[in-house]
Formats: C-alpha cells, sequence, structure tokens
C-alpha cells in the first residue's frame, strides 16, 4: 500500500464547474471518473502507457490567467472566480495531468463536436456487423456510437477491406476489419506479458494488426489483449460465438492456479459456465490473468469428474458413505492428508477433524515455475490459508515420506485424503493396498480409483469460501453455479466427518465456521466471511515471516526476503 | 516594378560554372574557414548571433531557430542531440535535395557549427529514401570532411569531437515531421509523439534533449556566423530575415529555383518578372505558396494586409511579399517554399484529388482523424473525378476537414485538411458545377 499523498503532492482541479482535490499528476480521465464524468476513450487504459492515438477523450483545457507583472491569478470580477485562459483547440484527456488551477470541461460543443467526428471516422471503415459480433453487448465503439455519435452516416464509399478470422495464436482470432488501431493489444503485449509479437503492417487507414513475421500471439496472457480490446477485432477462439454476454451472470471468484490469488469473474447462465475472466484488484493481478487460469472451469463439467459417493467401488448414498467413513475413522490408527487447494473454511474443518483425531495433517506440495507476473512457484492457492488456520505450522512437503513409512510400519490403517492423489505425492499402489482411503475430492484418480470410501466434493466454482494468497491476503469467492445432485457440499462432508469423531456437533455453515476461526486464529480476529471485501483484505503475515515459501517475486510482490532483513 | 535581383547566400556558388561537389573545390571558395573561426568562440556566443539573427526555420513551420536552440534542456546530464531533417517530401519543395547535390560541405559546414554551438557530440542526418544519390553524395562528402579533421574525432586539433550519421528513411512523408522522424530514426514506426510530453527539445532521440533543423536553416547558420547576427538581420525584412530559396513549379514558362532577400519580392514579381509569366494563352488561376500543405490563393483574391505601421494596405495576389507574416496575414503560408502555380487549364477538384491522394497514402495511420478522414477525402473526390460527384460534396468534404483539423497528434493533421478546406472555400462553384456534369447518382454502387 502507498503512503497518503502529503499535502503538498495535492492540487485542486475544476472539472465541469466542480473543484476536486487530488494528488498532482492524476490523469484528467481518472479525475473526472472520481466526479462520475466519464471521458469517453478507447485507446487509453490505466495500465498502459499512453499514446493518445484514437482521439475520443479530447476535452477543453484552461488554465488560471495569471497578471503579468505580479505572476498572481487574475480574479474575474463579475463572477470572484479566478480568470482561465482556455485553449483555443481541444486536447486530449488522457495525457493531460493534474496540475494547480487546471480547468477541464467536458460538455462544451467543441467537445461534443469532437466526440462526433471521432465516432463518425471510427464508423466509416468498420463492418457494422454488430449482430454478429460477440463484442456486441460489451463494445465500447457500439456504446460510444450510441451516446456520443450523430445516428446517421453520410459515408457513401466503399470500406476497406482487411484480412478476417486470422488466427494470431492458440487462443486468439483476430478480425482486422473491426480493428479501430488503438494499439492496447500491441502495448500489453510488449509492457505487460514481455512478449513483443504484435506491430501493425501498412500506413493510413490500411493499417493492418499483425504479428510480426514467423511469432505467434501465444504467451500466456494472449487472453488479455481480448479482455482490453474496445471492439470485436480480438476474439477468444474458445469463447467466440457461445453465448451473448447479456445473457450471462457475473460472480466474483479466485483463480486456483496458484498462490497469486487472481480475482477473477465467472460468466454463467443457467448453470453452465461460458467463461472467466479477470477482475480488476489493483493490489494483486491489476486487469490480468493467464491463459492457462481461463480453461480452468472445464475442470466443471470433465468426464473423470466424481459424481456420486462410493463404498468400496459401489455407488452409496451420501449418508451411508459417511457412515462407513466414521467407522473407518473410529477405528483409529488415521492420517489425514489436507490440501492446499481447499478453502481456509475446509481447510478449518479439516483442522478440527484432525484434533479430534488427536492426529497431525500433512500436505502436499506443488511446485512449478513461476513467470514473474501472475503465475507462482506454488501452484497450491492456498498453503498460507492452512497455516494461519493452524492446520499445518511448516510448509506441505513435496513427497509424503514419513506417511509412507508409518504405512510401512502399520502404524496407519486408514488415510483420509482431501483433494490429494496419494499415488502422486510418493505412496505406492501396494503402501495404499494396506490402508483403507476415505477420498474426498472432485476427480477421478489412482486413488481414488482404490479408495475405500469416496465422497465427492465441489469445484471452486460450485462452492464459496476464501483463500489467502502469497501476499497473505484474505480474499473470498463466491458459488457461480450449482454443484452436480449428488455432491454434497465440501463443509457439509467435512463437518459431517469431524462431529462424527468429535464430542460436540463442527459447525458446517460459513458463519458458523468464522465464529470458531476468528476466536480461534489470531490473525484473522474480527473477520468473518461475509466481512471480506470485494478485493480481499491483507492479513498479518508476520508470524510466519520465517519459512522459506517458494514464490519469487511477481507483479505487486515481493517475497519477504526481499522485503525485509531476514527474521532472526 | 520589375523584380530585384537576386540575393544568393545559400546558393552563392551553387550552378557556377566549374563548381563541383567535392570538398577541395569548396574549400578553394573559402570552405571551412567560418567553421574555423566559430571554434574559436564561446559556444554560448554562436548561439546569441543566431538568436539575433532571427533566422526561421525554413523546414516548413517558420519557427525561429534561436528560439529552439534555447530551449534545449541543457541541464538534464543528458547527450544533446542534433538532426538534420534531409526528409524533404513536402510536394512542390526541392531546395534541400540540390544544395545536398551541389554542396554538401555548406551543409556539413552548417552542421558542425550548430554542433558545436550546442555541445553535441552526435549528429544525424535523416534523408529521405527517395534521395539515394543524395545519401551517397552526403557519405563522400563526410568522409572528406572526416579526413580533413572537419568531422570525427579531435576536430581541427582540439579536443572536441563530433561525428554525422547518414540515416536514410524508407519513403514516408511522416518523417518529415520532427518526432516522426525521431521515432524512424530509433528504428521504430514513424508514428508521431504526443507533446506534451515529448517536445523533442527535452524529451526528444532516444528520450535525450534533441534539436531537429531543416538542411536550409542549418546552411543559413553558417551564413549568420560568417556575417554576424545583426548583420545578417538587415537582410530580408524585419521578423523575416535572410533569404528564401523559393522551388516555382506548376505553369509557368521558367519554373526553378530563385533565392531572393525575404519580403522584398512580391508574388508577381516572382511569378511573372522571374519566371517569365504564365504558359503562352493561359492565365493565372490559383497559386500555393508554400509548399502542397499550404492553403492555395485564388488570383482574384483580395486580401487587407495589416502593416507594421498599424495601416491596413489591400492587396491582391500579385502584390502579397514573399514573407512568413504577411503569407500568414493573408491565411496561407510561407511553409517550405515551395511554389505551385496553376493556371486556367486547370480542374480545382481533379487537383484536390491528386493532393488528397497524396495525403491518404501518407498518413501515418496512429491517430483516428487523419488516418480516416485523409482516405474519405480521397475516396469523395476520387468518385467525384469518376463521374459521381453529388452537388452537396463539396460541403461534405469542408466538413470532413474541419474534422480532422486541430484534432491530431501532429501537424498532418492541418497538412490534410488545409488543402481541401481552402479548395472548397475558394473554388466552391466549380465543385457545385462538376456535380451538375455527373453522371446520376443512383448509378453508384453502394456497398
Amino acid at each position: 500500500m502507498s503512503s497518503a499523498p502529503k499535502p503538498a503532492d495535492l492540487v485542486t482541479v475544476n472539472i465541469d464547474g466542480q473543484d476536486l482535490v487530488v494528488p498532482k499528476g492524476t490523469n484528467v480521465i481518472e479525475a473526472a471518473k472520481q466526479l462520475g464524468i466519464e471521458i469517453p476513450h478507447y485507446c487509453y487504459h490505466p495500465k498502459l502507457t499512453v499514446v493518445g492515438n484514437c482521439r475520443m477523450c479530447l476535452i477543453e483545457m484552461g488554465l488560471p490567467a495569471l497578471d503579468p507583472t505580479t505572476r498572481q491569478p487574475l480574479i474575474d470580477a463579475a463572477t470572484g472566480k479566478a480568470k482561465v485562459n482556455w485553449m483555443p483547440r481541444a486536447q486530449i484527456g488522457c495525457a493531460t495531468n493534474a496540475m494547480a488551477g487546471l480547468h477541464i470541461r467536458t460538455n462544451t460543443p467543441l467537445v461534443k463536436e469532437c466526440r462526433e467526428g471521432v465516432t463518425e471516422f471510427l464508423l466509416i471503415n468498420h463492418p457494422l456487423d454488430c449482430p454478429i459480433c460477440d463484442q456486441a453487448g460489451e463494445c465500447k465503439l457500439q456504446e460510444h456510437s450510441t451516446e456520443h455519435g450523430r445516428g446517421y452516416s453520410r459515408f457513401v464509399e466503399n470500406k476497406n477491406v482487411k484480412p478476417k478470422r486470422t488466427q494470431l495464436g492458440p487462443r486468439v482470432t483476430l478480425d482486422d476489419e473491426r480493428c479501430i488501431l488503438c494499439s492496447r493489444c500491441i502495448r500489453f503485449s510488449k509492457e505487460i506479458a514481455k512478449d513483443d509479437v504484435l506491430g501493425f503492417i501498412d500506413r493510413g487507414s490500411y493499417s493492418t494488426l499483425t504479428c510480426y513475421p514467423g511469432k505467434k500471439l501465444e504467451n500466456n496472457y494472449s487472453l488479455c489483449t481480448v479482455d482490453i480490446c474496445p471492439v470485436g477485432a480480438l476474439t477468444s477462439t474458445d469463447f467466440r460465438f457461445k453465448m451473448r454476454v447479456w445473457f450471462l451472470k457475473q460472480t466474483p471468484s479466485i483463480d486456483t492456479e496458484s498462490s497469486t490469488g487472481t480475482n477473477i469473474e465467472v460468466w454463467s447462465r443457467e448453470g453452465a459456465i461460458y467463461r472467466l475472466t479477470p477482475r480488476t484488484n489493483n493490489d494483486v493481478n491489476d486487469s490480468w490473468m493467464t491463459d492457462s487460469a481461463r480453461v480452468l472451469y472445464k475442470q466443471v463439467r470433465a468426464e473423470d469428474r466424481l459424481l456420486e459417493a462410493t463404498i468400496g467401488g459401489v455407488t452409496a448414498t451420501h449418508d451411508s458413505a459417511i457412515k462407513a467413513a466414521a467407522e473407518l475413522l473410529a477405528a483409529g490408527s488415521v492420517a489425514v492428508v489436507g490440501s492446499g487447494r481447499s478453502s481456509v473454511e475446509e481447510q478449518f474443518l479439516t483442522r478440527q477433524l484432525a484434533s479430534a483425531l488427536k492426529v497431525s495433517t500433512s500436505l502436499v506440495s506443488r511446485v512449478g515455475e513461476g513467470d514473474g507476473i501472475l503465475l507462482s512457484a506454488d501452484r497450491n492457492p492456498n498453503v498460507r490459508g492452512a497455516l494461519v488456520t493452524g492446520l499445518i505450522n511448516a510448509l506441505p512437503e513435496q513427497k509424503l515420506t514419513a506417511l509412507a513409512a508409518a504405512i510401512d510400519a502399520g502404524k496407519v490403517k486408514t488415510v483420509v485424503a482431501i483433494n490429494e492423489d496419494l499415488t502422486a505425492a510418493g505412496l505406492s499402489a501396494a503402501q495404499l493396498a494396506k490402508v483403507a482411503v476415505i477420498y474426498l475430492g472432485t476427480h477421478r484418480n489412482a486413488t481414488s480409483d482404490t479408495a475405500r470410501v469416496v465422497l465427492p466434493t465441489l469445484t471452486v466454482f460450485e462452492k464459496s469460501g476464501s483463500f489467502v494468497n502469497q501476499q497473505f491476503r484474505l480474499q473470498r469467492f463466491a458459488k457461480a453455479v450449482p454443484g452436480p445432485q449428488d455432491v454434497n457440499d465440501d463443509l457439509v462432508t467435512l463437518a459431517q466427518l469431524a462431529s462424527a469423531v468429535s464430542q460436540f456437533a463442527v459447525a458446517s455453515d460459513l458463519a458458523g465456521i468464522w465464529t470458531t476461526l476468528a476466536a480461534e486464529c489470531a490473525v484473522l480476529a474480527g473477520q468473518s466471511y461475509t466481512k471480506i471485501p470485494a478485493l480481499g483484505v491483507q492479513l498479518d503475515g508476520a508470524a510466519w515471516a520465517g519459512l522459506p515459501f517458494v514464490e519469487g517475486e511477481s507483479l505487486h510482490f515481493k517475497p519477504a526476503a526481499l522485503t525485509a532483513p531476514a527474521n532472526a | 516594378m520589375s523584380a530585384p535581383s537576386q540575393r544568393r547566400l545559400i546558393f552563392a556558388h551553387i550552378d557556377e560554372p566549374g563548381y563541383t561537389n567535392d570538398i577541395a573545390c569548396y574549400r578553394k571558395h573559402g570552405g571551412y574557414e567560418v567553421m574555423k573561426r566559430a571554434f574559436a568562440r564561446p559556444p554560448a556566443d554562436l548561439i546569441d548571433e543566431v538568436k539575433k539573427s532571427g533566422v526561421r526555420g525554413r523546414g516548413g513551420a517558420g519557427f525561429p531557430c534561436g528560439v529552439k536552440w534555447t530551449l534545449v534542456d541543457r541541464k538534464s546530464g543528458k547527450p544533446i542531440y542534433l538532426v538534420v531533417n534531409a526528409d524533404e517530401s513536402e510536394p512542390g519543395t526541392f531546395k534541400d535535395r540540390y544544395i545536398i547535390h551541389q554542396d554538401p560541405h555548406q551543409l556539413i559546414e552548417g552542421v558542425m557549427i550548430s554542433c558545436w554551438a550546442n555541445n553535441v557530440k552526435q549528429a544525424y542526418i535523416y534523408i529521405r529514401g527517395e534521395f539515394p544519390h543524395g545519401a551517397r553524395i552526403l557519405e563522400r562528402a563526410i568522409q572528406e570532411a572526416r579526413d580533413h579533421k572537419f568531422v570525427g574525432k579531435n576536430i581541427l586539433g582540439t579536443d572536441y569531437s563530433c561525428d554525422i550519421f547518414v540515416h536514410r528513411g524508407a519513403g514516408a512523408y511522416i518523417c518529415g515531421e520532427e518526432t516522426g522522424l525521431i521515432e524512424s530514426l530509433e528504428g521504430k514506426r514513424a508514428y508521431p509523439r504526443i507533446k506534451p510530453p515529448y517536445f523533442p527539445a527535452v524529451l526528444g532521440l532516444y528520450q535525450c534533449p534533441t534539436i531537429v533543423n531543416n538542411v536550409e536553416t542549418l546552411c543559413h547558420v553558417k551564413h549568420i556566423v560568417d556575417m554576424g547576427g545583426d548583420n545578417y538581420a538587415k537582410i530580408g525584412t524585419p521578423n523575416n530575415t535572410g533569404t528564401r530559396i523559393f522551388c516555382v513549379s506548376g505553369h509557368v514558362q521558367r519554373p526553378g529555383y530563385y533565392e531572393y532577400e525575404t519580403g522584398k519580392i512580391t508574388m508577381g514579381q516572382l511569378l511573372n518578372d522571374v519566371c517569365g509569366g504564365p504558359l503562352p494563352g493561359r492565365t493565372f488561376k490559383a497559386v500555393i505558396p508554400g509548399g502542397s500543405s499550404a492553403k492555395i490563393l485564388r488570383f482574384d483574391e483580395r486580401f487587407k494586409i495589416k502593416q507594421k505601421d498599424g495601416s491596413v494596405v489591400e492587396m491582391g495576389v500579385l502584390d502579397l511579399p514573399l514573407d512568413f507574416d504577411t503569407l500568414a496575414a493573408a491565411g496561407t503560408m510561407g511553409g517550405s517554399g515551395g511554389v505551385i502555380v496553376m493556371d486556367d487549364t486547370v480542374n480545382m477538384v481533379e487537383a484536390l484529388g491528386n493532393l488528397n491522394s497524396f495525403y491518404a497514402h501518407e498518413s501515418c495511420g496512429q491517430c483516428t482523424p487523419c488516418r480516416e478522414g485523409s482516405l474519405w477525402m480521397k475516396k469523395i473526390t476520387a468518385r467525384m473525378v469518376d463521374g459521381h460527384a453529388r452537388p452537396n460534396d463539396g460541403e461534405l468534404l469542408k466538413n470532413v476537414a474541419d474534422q480532422i483539423a486541430g484534432r491530431t497528434i501532429c501537424a498532418m493533421g492541418e497538412a490534410c485538411s488545409w488543402p481541401t478546406q481552402s479548395f472548397v472555400a475558394k473554388f466552391g462553384d466549380e465543385f457545385k458545377t462538376y456535380a451538375k456534369s455527373a453522371k446520376p447518382t443512383d448509378s453508384l454502387e453502394l456497398v
């Protein structure tokens, strides 16, 4: 968090007659936004460099008139206010920064005329194929044309012809005729994705967006260009022609791909998810997300989804499966393998289960290569949640060697495995054969295939909860679509198992869980699920600063080792 | 009143029989002597001379050269670059090409004096792609100058070093716009930069302070330092000092380049006395006085020009003295000195169609109004010429041009809209009668 600006850095600007105090240098488009005044724009994006090429944000600008001798602002005798020297020409808002006494007008005849002119120019060679365009409904050109255009065309010439349906890469399709040449995608690729592959060829109105010869737009952020494209030029090959955007419901969620905790939006209709897009969070992911995370919704309706409870491989009702599991737990010699992919709430229930059983819990680490942007090295989204809830005290293990030894020694007879494939975590088939496994998970794997009891669970899109990301930021996700018919909420299943081995009933609802969580975990004191702000809340992670976390530096994140001297 | 005689400063020796463009010939005519004297003076002195001279940029905008040099950020600690704008692409202008071909050492001497004055350690000559011969001549001349210690390491035996690189463009009008030129020089597409914040004097080439001057302007610097700023300022008229090279093309008997004291010759003297008047049996119809971007003047126009003493003098096109201020007062500009003459055989719709094709082809495509507007105007005039003119096309053309001028990143917005605005304003009747002879509009193929 940046500290509040010193009073000296604040300036008063006047926008359409209203005074506004903002930090010096604030972009005029952003300043106007604070007053609820929209300055329409296409090429400007708060996270990219300013190029000022669309000319849609033209505004009138003025500065106080100064007395030539005293250099003091002149006062208009009639109004008692400072006299303003208005510039004869319209200026672009996106390249205008707040300075003391800056005056802006966004509603004059000149400004209106400029917007009309730019809108007409952008439309003359545009195909106007909104009825078959995927962007319709979320198209800036459509919106601004309605609001700022003339409503009729004076263009009777032939429109320019440009390439259609170009595959820029494996995930992005380009329609050059729709492109308004704002260059957002080019700047994004160069500045954010650090993969300079896009550029314009030809000149003037024949300018055409394309990849450099021999290159493809195939980096892991290529779909962000689709998000920021103000028109329907860049479309997602996956989403295109699937659904009209105005039919889709948006649910805020969190990306589970890694510990970055990218804020996302889940777009669904009638229980089916159609796409995932980034949700802007300037402290975490800005307006970006990885391509690899955007396909995670496909796991919801995957072929290998676990849809029913089984006992010994035979379909069973949920209640009988819980009963069978409870009997195994009651027999003792239990080990619990929790998960860094479970939510904070699930991890807390897992901890309650383990403490009722008086056993400790193991967690499996999942480490990949970080990309320095939004894909962190820790592919578990919620390892810090397990630390905060007290489920574990040390970082997860790569292989469950201690558990393997305990099984070999005959000390463990039953293993509760939550979301983790035990064979992938280092247990041999022979070791698995020696124990009864109670498996809780969403998809089939080697462990679920041989488990004594299988209790299917929900994907992140079908339930609500929270994660703690690499920054120790507590962020919540909400249920976007209903889960499969016979699958119970993870919290219910876990609470039932925990209740079965406890003296008292364990709460299975978010509110109930948070009452205990807030009381038992110091850093969560005062929190509850419903109190977590839309963009999350920073927790105090100082207690764990000494742990050797695997994440490297990335967008808005510096490992503790880089920010503070190593904890003694 | 017959025309005054030419005052040849830049063209002092050019066209002299036996005058060649090698260094031996240049030195025989006193070449590099001014530079030797200049290097014995403190740089600030030279900047003062240029300021006193009042010389205005000969590239088109007419911005005072001395003021441009004063605006350079000298406190940044970054190197200062000098870039010679030899991208002479304005239709109707051909003076810089001639200087480079005939007298390259005069330019090099002017560049080195300017480099010394501004503590520049590296200069670039950005020459347009269509001048391959000029580039070869410059390369050879610079090598000659290096061999004689006028360019390169330890110039004239001092510890001052400064080299000149020749950079060839790839053939784009927009590279004549100084920030577009800088982008191109950096190896990028020649997209002009937004100002603010990218004023070349502060954030120019490689984000360092940069001076961009026209070829002719830098040649004038040599003569200013030679005769002193005050003496130079006595040539021409106040605020329009020095000499100007006029490139006369089009329908006159003797087109060509002529060098005169600025403001001491009128349009009539230039076209009738110097260039021999219209072709036999023709009469003058219109003239573009400062390169194709300047607004056109109609020969029967009358102007009320305010004089220095406050009085107002009414004059016709032929009475206009050819200086920056008078031409600006007449609603056009002195620009690059390219005088394009059109006689009564010219169809103004077709002439505008020709210019519009040029600007549509040369718009870089960066910002919306010029990109879309220039091609739209071209499509309209092409359709008119093609026989599908409509009565209100003139009005539409003017309106499209109005939507471009003053709303673009660079001056190309004005460059492409001023011809249309002035043609329609002054020859609107021709645009209307053109429609009457056109094919019926319902034969228009609408797509």
